[in-house]
């Protein structure tokens, strides 16, 4: 229902913010999100971010999805 | 594409699935609300490579492909005052009214846009200080926080030519509307991982604590829809019913609180007309009375054109999961792509444009 | 600054100004001397090839190129997608009032050095200016003339099944780097139109002596419409890989922003090819040999059936159809 897409954020100007996505710029609202930085990832949508991205998580996602096919070759 | 490519490992996606065949005993079907999901779910291929035991269907989840006829026709209507600058989503102008659509509003010279953000609406209002700019406001969840947001900054830099044209939609007490229906056979739910990116995970639990549904928010990578199918099987043979959270990279328990608190600021919950559907309480939002003065209706005036059913077309059924696009007599002659007459033709991401366009491999 | 005015379409002493001291100063050749209501070209022995095309794009002047060098490669390279040596082509203006003069001049300097790139004689053209907002700028139109050598059959009828399917780079990229632009998207990316002339690239692959069966330059509707047409035309099926069809990072990001397929944007400068499946190696050496085919691939097979479907083997290894594009390209926010 939402095409939104996990973006960079490189450059902060108050409530907007420079956004990088695989060679894609954009400036973007961030005036919808708590505590970002350079260097965090936000979900884009609409010109607006709408969620941050928690690292930590996408990896351990990651982990999990591996662990789940390690066990499927035992 | 970081974040996005390593969920689409076609290696982890091969034992995945082998890992859901084995999972798959019985017959299963599976609601992918989204819109979103329905599209990643064509676009990768994925319905063919799953067992035929495990059913996939979509739901209402595409706000374009449920925004009523009625809506459409009095944006159309607006677009014929001198005064009016219209403004909408890309995918919107396609959408049919009962006569005609924006995009040939467009062809016939009234001024529509396009917009990327309802930000740009307002910055388009802006720089048109002598007409009323009006932004097609439809989306759920994920998109009112940015709806909310351009009302928000149009009253602080005290604009006053830049108004909403309401359609926005909320997506759990649709949900609840679809398992109450006694004929429906749903066995367990893909959420909209984008939603609940703003709404979190609470939202949910009534499916599980109250229908005994297992419902799991799923990102839209294939390797996330696998998971949330593979979850979903599970819970069903271990009896164990819950909302699972898959999508945990981006949504939370409570959600974006702050997206949250600019949705409550700036709107009240209400009824939503649905095409197909009919009107649905408690899943609408509306514009707080503070706020009226950027309330398209209101401020001009207008009335909104009055809902006419269209004929032969059964995206009602479709929409609740009881009927495939296969099922209508209009789907892929009377009704296609370039000529849709039911909402679920319109967005690219309707389901029945998503079964025109990546029908699956057929001798 | 100097602009366009009606006066300069009226066939008057503006007219005149701007036919001297513009179009034949970038233009002249010994046909176009000839300043008669026709040009007499000298006779041609054998088929001749004819192609036109108008052209409007917004902006005019944008990376990678402009609407001058895209009108003069446009019609060269659908010339050369028959397999003809382009000879000739005749361009027509139709200006808004109130254009640039140095910016048209800019682009009739584009329009030379394209031609003279493409080795074609710019033989007979027109002018008109329409009122302010009658029309977008500039539109341009050029039609061309090309050569066919002797047995040459080459067209959208002739492909079986067994074919390779082949391109010259990577897909989107015109599309993409202009959308970038569009006013209320604005878009920063490193991309640049793809524009460019294809017709030296065909030459050795025609020189190569390989079985071609079809060369077209999927433009509009992208490589998706491009198939299906040749699809339905020869009868055929076709089945494409996913992961084999060259695409930039940033043609991919922007497509995955705005809910858009890469294989449905344009291109103008790109290379399709359908050979047989034993010379297909050999093409793709000549492609990949060629400054602009460093990125071409083997992309797909001919099928003998389904006739008139285009199926995409997708990199996780489902299947789906390719269908034909419906109506106008519309970025997706829902």
């Amino acid at each position: 229902m939402c095409v939104a897409v996990p973006v960079e954020i490189v450059k902060i100007d108050g409530t907007e913010a420079w956004v990088n996505f695989g060679g894609v710029q954009k400036m973007v609202s961030i005036a919808l999100v708590e505590d970002v930085k350079v260097g965090d990832y936000v979900l884009l949508h609409a010109g607006c971010a709408v969620s941050r991205l928690d690292r930590k998580e996408a990896e351990k996602t990651l982990e999990l999805f591996k662990a789940y096919t390690m066990m499927q070759k035992e | 594409m970081k974040y996005l490519t390593e969920f689409r490992d076609p290696a982890l996606t091969k034992t995945l699935i082998q890992k859901i065949e084995k999972k798959a005993i019985q017959e299963v079907i599976i609601m992918e609300v989204c819109g979103t999901h329905t599209m990643s779910i064509f676009k990768s291929g994925l319905r063919g490579l799953l067992p035929p035991q495990v059913r996939l269907i979509s739901g209402p989840g595409c706000p374009v492909c449920v925004t009523p006829q009625s809506y459409i026709d009095t944006a159309i209507q607006l677009t014929e005052r001198q005064d009016v600058i219209l403004t909408a989503f890309g995918d919107m102008l396609r959408v049919p009214g009962t006569e005609g659509s924006l995009m040939a509003q467009k062809s016939k010279g009234r001024d529509v846009r396009m917009v990327y953000s309802p930000m740009d609406a307002v910055q388009l209002a802006l720089d048109n200080p002598h007409k009323e700019v009006v932004f097609l406001a439809v989306g759920f969840e994920t998109t009112a926080p940015a709806i909310a947001l351009s009302v928000d900054q149009a009253k602080k830099a005290d604009i006053h030519n830049y108004s909403i044209l309401q359609s926005i939609k909320t997506m759990p007490n649709t949900m609840e509307a679809l398992v109450v229906e006694e004929d429906i056979q749903i066995h367990g739910f893909l959420c909209p991982g984008h939603v609940s990116a703003v709404i979190g995970v609470k939202p949910y639990r009534f499916l599980s604590e109250k229908y005994g549904l297992p419902a799991v928010i799923a990102g839209f990578e294939s390797l996330d829809i696998l998971m949330g199918i593979y979850h979903i099987l599970d819970m069903m043979d271990k009896k164990d019913y819950k909302v699972v959270n898959e999508y945990t990279r981006l949504v939370s328990e409570e959600g974006n609180l702050k997206a949250l608190e600019m949705i409550t600021k700036i709107f009240e919950v209400t009824a939503s007309v649905w095409r197909g559907l009919g009107s649905i309480e408690g899943t609408g939002l509306k514009l707080k009375q503070e706020y009226e003065n950027y309330d398209t209706v209101k401020k001009l005036g207008i009335q909104m054109a009055s809902e006419q059913p269209v004929k032969g077309c059964i995206c009602g059924e479709i929409l609740k999961g009881k009927a495939c696009p296969l099922d209508c007599r209009l789907f892929s002659t009377a009704c296609t792509p370039e000529n849709p007459v039911g909402a679920c033709m319109v967005s690219e991401e309707g389901t029945c444009a998503a079964y025109y366009k990546y029908g699956e491999f057929r001798d | 600054m100097e602009l366009i005015t009606l006066a300069h379409g009226s066939g008057g002493k503006s007219s005149h100004q701007l036919i001297e001291g513009l179009f034949y100063k970038y233009f002249r050749n010994d046909i176009l001397e000839q300043r008669n209501d026709a040009s007499v070209l000298p006779e041609i022995l054998g088929r001749i090839a004819v192609s036109t095309d108008s052209f409007v794009i917004h902006p005019v002047f944008f990376p990678g190129g402009d609407i001058g060098k895209l009108s003069v490669y446009g019609t060269v390279n659908d010339l050369a997608m028959s397999g003809a040596k382009p000879l000739y082509i005749t361009a027509a203006f139709i200006i808004e009032e109130g254009f640039p003069l140095k910016d048209l001049e800019k682009i009739v300097a584009s329009m030379s050095e394209a031609a003279k790139a493409a080795e074609v004689k710019i033989i007979a053209g027109d002018t008109k200016v329409v009122e302010a907002g009658s029309a977008d700028q500039i539109y341009i139109n050029t039609t061309g003339i090309g050569i066919l050598p002797k047995d040459m059959n080459i067209g959208g009828q002739n492909a079986k099944g067994g074919d390779k399917i082949l391109v010259s780079g990577t897909l989107g990229d015109h599309g993409t780097a202009i959308m970038a632009l569009r006013k209320g998207f604005e878009f920063v990316t490193d991309l640049e139109s793809d524009c460019g002339l294809l017709s030296g690239m065909i030459q050795e692959i025609l020189q190569a002596g390989a079985d071609i069966k079809v060369l077209r330059d999927p433009t509009r509707g992208g490589l998706a419409a491009t198939l299906n047409e040749i699809s339905q035309q020869s009868k055929v099926g076709m089945l494409l890989e996913e992961g084999a069809i060259p695409v930039k990072q940033a043609v991919r990001s922007l497509c995955e922003i705005l809910g858009l397929d890469p294989l449905y944007i344009a291109n103008e400068g790109k290379l399709l090819v359908i050979a047989a499946e034993e010379d297909a190696e050999r093409v793709l050496a000549v492609m990949k040999n060629h400054p602009l085919g460093k990125d071409a691939a083997m992309i797909g097979t001919v099928m003998d059936s389904p006739k008139g479907q285009v199926y995409l083997k997708t990199e996780i290894g489902g299947t789906r159809i390719l269908h034909m594009p419906a109506g106008e390209l519309l970025p997706r926010i829902c």
